[in-house]
């Protein structure tokens, strides 16, 4: 780093995956599920209601844009166009702003239906700690949404908060989860109610002598405790699953656990694109029917 | 369904929820629209297709301000959402 330079701590990894397994040209239906959230967007492309692929990056200024990059980083993958996706689903706040959808569908429903996807269809309870809101979510076995709650009026609890105290701390934000758990004894949490409370206390507690590792363990312990109370108001139904860039967080999922007494569902898969694989699959249903009133017809 | 709409934060926890499974075959004539003397009330086409009654975005952060006119203090001892909402649909968290 050059001087002068700033280094963005809070900047996470962009990724994009492609199942090399499978062959998108044998595919009969070929959904997308675009989700242009706050802070991040992300493009999935099922192919048979099969997960293909998937590109996951920040949103820029622009909502169509980022919508555009998201989808073009799949495709230039996998050597497909834009013409060969059968229908595309737009969802998270930017979901009116995807020029190329046919559909918007809220976040809430989308992110259940990844959720039952990526977790089982065990899964009852979804947490989505996303860059600006965390949203508590009750679903059936199919994936349906049966009681939901969000919080979007402040940044407490959300990833945007993680971001910023990543900056204050001057620590990558994929280090503040482990970092967390290196302290000689747990410290109390930090205001859970507003980030900028909390950072101003984070301040405070750095004066007062706190290492760097106990400040991210009562930012992380104020985080657990700002979404508990969430999730607490439509109670904890097991199994549990966390969608959202917090959800790779294990300082913070690990505090959530403990409180709430229930361990989440692990996946593979990366947890940021549960809105997109959800619309994804939205998408192939939808097909699916369209394609069996037409036989009937 | 149960949906909830609008937030906790350091002066408490301001929900308002509406059972959407008590909307789509409404028997109270869509009551809720005209009850809320501030139109907080909406009809939407939900993510499953059925038509239910929503809290209008502009209203979902501001509810403990624009709820306070109908609350007790105000003089009212029934909420007049709930109260027109005869299948009971519609609830209060504060």
């Amino acid at each position: 780093m050059t001087a002068g330079e700033k280094k963005e701590y809070w900047r996470w990894q962009e990724t994009c995956w492609i199942d090399e397994s499978k062959n998108w040209r044998d595919a009969k239906i070929i959904t997308a599920g675009i989700d242009v959230g706050s802070v991040s967007s992300q493009a999935v492309i099922c192919v048979d209601g099969e997960l293909y692929g998937y590109n996951s990056m920040r949103t820029g200024n622009n909502s169509p844009d980022s919508a555009r990059n998201a989808i073009n980083g799949v495709l230039e993958k996998s050597g497909m166009k834009l013409e060969d996706i059968t229908y595309v689903i737009g969802t998270g706040y930017g979901r009116v702003n995807v020029p190329f959808a046919h559909k918007a569908i809220t976040e809430i429903a989308c992110h259940a239906r990844g959720a039952n996807y990526m977790g089982g269809n065990t899964v009852r309870t979804i947490l989505d700690m996303g860059g600006q809101d965390c949203k508590a979510i009750h679903c059936d076995e199919k994936g349906k949404v049966t009681n939901f709650l969000m919080n979007d009026k402040c940044a407490a609890g959300t990833g945007r908060g993680m971001e910023v105290i990543a900056d204050l701390m001057q620590i990558p934000i994929a280090e503040l989860g482990p970092r967390s758990f290196d302290v000689d004894q747990e410290p109390e949490a930090v205001s859970s109610t507003c980030v900028v409370f909390a950072k101003s206390e984070a301040l405070g507690l750095l004066k007062a002598g706190y290492s760097k590792n106990k400040v991210i363990a009562a930012y992380c312990q104020a985080m657990a405790e700002r979404v508990v109370s969430l999730i607490e108001r439509i109670g904890v139904e097991n199994d549990f699953f966390i969608t959202g860039g917090i959800a790779k967080n294990p300082g913070v999922v690990k505090r959530i656990e403990k409180l709430l007494g229930t361990k989440a569902v692990e996946t593979k898969l990366d947890s940021q694109i549960a809105g997109a694989l959800g619309a994804a699959l939205f998408g192939y249903t939808l097909m699916q029917k369209q394609g069996a009133s037409a036989k009937a017809a | 369904m149960i949906a909830n709409y609008g937030y906790k934060d350091g002066s408490g926890e301001f929900y308002i929820s509406i059972d959407t499974d008590k909307c789509t075959s409404c028997s109270a004539g869509r009551a809720c629209l005209t009850a809320c003397p501030k139109g907080m009330f909406e009809i939407i086409t939900d993510d499953y297709d059925d038509e239910v009654a929503a809290v209008k975005q502009a209203f979902r952060r501001s509810l403990a301000f624009d709820c306070s006119d109908c609350k007790p203090a105000a003089g009212y001892t029934s909420l007049p959402c709930s109260t027109a909402c005869t299948p009971g649909a519609i609830k209060h968290s504060w």
